[in-house]
């Protein structure tokens, strides 16, 4: 059979993962210590786990809503109100997903048209641009800079745009960079939504790893509501990634469009972990502190360790990563990284993997406990003495 | 500043200062005097390792012991409780609300050695009434840690997106 011939050419032009290869060599070396992964360290706080048990046991093993379960909505709503006076309705904007992953894939399809442009701010996560082109979207990428700590700028967002333009990815605080966008930065990027009346797919899952300064979301900004579909979950602030399990507000008509795919193809999120992030939700925010303090800590030894390697970093404010340059060293994102994992045993991810602005920077993940940072730090060093 | 120090200080004590000053965004300085106050005011009392002698070759018994005390006039249960604690035999003695008054830490080399203690020293105390004594058979958690008992949980990818 030549499956070439077969297997749907759309799939087929989507390049492999860069971070995989990654993967299959870390498993070659010994003793690795690895800044690659993108979870946090922390297992699932005891008393979410334990509210799992209690669902099991009383035979919560049945599909939910295709919505998700209403209380569970009802608590996203309050929680969206409490922490960022968002109004949405538990009733029709609101739809719980399996993990944001999902909930992105369910809104690039429900909008795009075939060759409408996606426009994807980069570094970014490695999702976003397959998952547009699946759904039959083109992509256009915008650089950011480390100079401007890899923030947005409105001019470079600007010239992007062309009249095919429709939909804007924003992830802040991001994977990769930690980049953090204020008030006032966010402001001028809305300006320029509004001016090309764009649809924004704002990615916060990490806004609760803030460390500096408050989040701000995208859809508080004035006349940004309404053509805002907003992302989050449980995944990082709770330490919930392999519950797969996340949400999606937005204004009713675009959820009812993603809710049409969500009911065919995922039905519902699984109840136990529904049930599970619904005990985070309402008294998960103990934990979260105690872990937001932990990453705080681990944040500030890891920027000053790079910095007096060498390896150029800013301070990120939020999400758990440091995006240091490498260009010191006169090599390529993947040789620093490939040469890093064979002679010292540390894994961290070449930068380009998330876009060629990434290119001579590595991204360290520092949700790591503190004595793997410490070594990891020094082996760094030392590789970095050695060239 | 002082709480934040503490609790890393209590996770670890063997972090250094210049640590714990890049830990909590303060200088080296900062984080020094501060230490030496705690130290002075004797807020931090001792640094010391947590153990699990369960896993070493050593012959330990500990024992919990709750005594039930007839406070003395002036003094109230200090007095008493300080007749206790300064026998190096007791770990730890703690005053109580409930069923009675004062919880005592005994440690010894065989269950017989505090049965004794208990029997000879700590109920001939003048005041004591009566002391009940349960033995520790096992430490699953102390001091905020897990000691055994839990398998671990499943290993994270090395590498994810």
């Amino acid at each position: 059979m030549n499956w070439s011939k077969i297997i749907s050419p759309r799939v087929q032009a989507i390049p492999p993962s860069g971070i995989r290869k990654f993967f299959d060599l870390a498993s070659e070396v010994d003793n690795v210590i690895s800044l690659g992964v993108g979870e946090p360290d922390f297992v699932t706080p005891w008393h979410i786990r334990e509210a799992a048990f209690y669902s099991l046991e009383q035979g919560d093993t049945m599909y939910t809503s295709n919505y998700g379960l209403l209380e569970l909505r009802e608590e996203i709503a309050n929680l969206l109100k409490r922490d960022y006076k968002l109004e949405y309705s538990p009733k029709n904007q609101i739809l719980v997903t399996v993990g944001v992953s999902e909930a992105l894939d369910l809104a690039l399809r429900a909008l795009l048209k075939e060759g409408e442009e996606v426009l994807l701010p980069e570094p970014c996560y490695v999702s976003y641009e397959p998952s547009a082109l699946l759904a039959g979207g083109k992509v256009v990428r915008i650089k950011t800079r480390a100079e401007d700590n890899f923030k947005l700028r409105a001019k470079d967002l600007r010239e992007a745009i062309t009249p095919k333009s429709k939909v804007l990815v924003l992830c802040y605080p991001s994977n990769p960079t930690g980049a953090t966008m204020d008030k006032a930065d966010l402001e001028e990027i809305a300006e320029v939504v509004k001016e090309h009346n764009l649809i924004v797919l704002s990615d916060e899952i990490y806004s609760r790893l803030t460390y500096e300064g408050e989040h701000t979301s995208f859809a508080t900004l004035e006349g940004m509501k309404k053509r805002t579909i907003l992302f989050n979950g449980f995944s990082k602030a709770y330490a919930m990634t392999g519950w797969r399990v996340g949400y999606v507000a937005a204004p009713e008509e675009i959820l009812q469009a993603m809710m049409k795919i969500h009911q065919y193809t995922m039905l519902c999120a699984p109840i136990v972990s529904q049930k599970a992030a619904l005990e985070a939700v309402r008294n998960g925010d103990k934990e979260v502190e105690k872990m937001v303090k932990s990453y705080n800590q681990r944040r500030r030894v890891i920027v000053k360790g790079l910095n007096e390697i060498g390896l150029e970093c800013f301070k990120p404010k939020g999400s758990f990563y440091v995006f240091p340059s490498i260009k010191s060293t006169g090599l390529s994102s993947e040789e620093f990284a490939e040469r890093l994992l064979k002679e010292e045993g540390v894994v961290v991810i070449p930068g380009n993997v998330f876009g060629e602005s990434g290119e001579g920077f590595i991204r360290c993940s520092y949700a790591s406990s503190l004595d793997n940072i410490y070594e990891a730090l020094k082996r760094i060093g030392r590789f970095v003495d050695k060239l | 500043m002082r709480d934040d120090i503490l609790d890393l200080l209590k996770n670890n004590s063997k972090l250094s200062h210049e640590q714990i000053a890049t830990m909590l965004d303060l200088s080296v300085e900062e984080v020094e005097n501060e230490i030496v106050q705690l130290e002075k005011k004797n807020i931090i009392v001792k640094y010391s390792t947590l153990i699990d002698w369960d896993k070493t070759n050593k012959e330990l018994v500990s024992a919990l012991i709750d005594v039930k005390v007839t406070p003395e006039r002036d003094f109230g249960f200090d007095a008493v409780a300080k007749r206790i604690y300064k026998f190096p035999e007791v770990s730890s003695v703690h005053l109580m609300s409930g069923g009675y008054d004062l919880s005592v830490q005994v440690e010894g080399r065989t269950m017989k050695e505090v049965a004794l203690f208990v029997a000879e020293k700590l109920s001939t105390i003048e005041h004591v009434q009566s002391t009940a004594t349960h033995f520790m058979l096992k430490t699953y958690k102390k001091d905020g840690v897990i000691f055994k008992g839990e398998t671990k949980p499943a290993e994270r990818l090395v590498v994810s997106p």
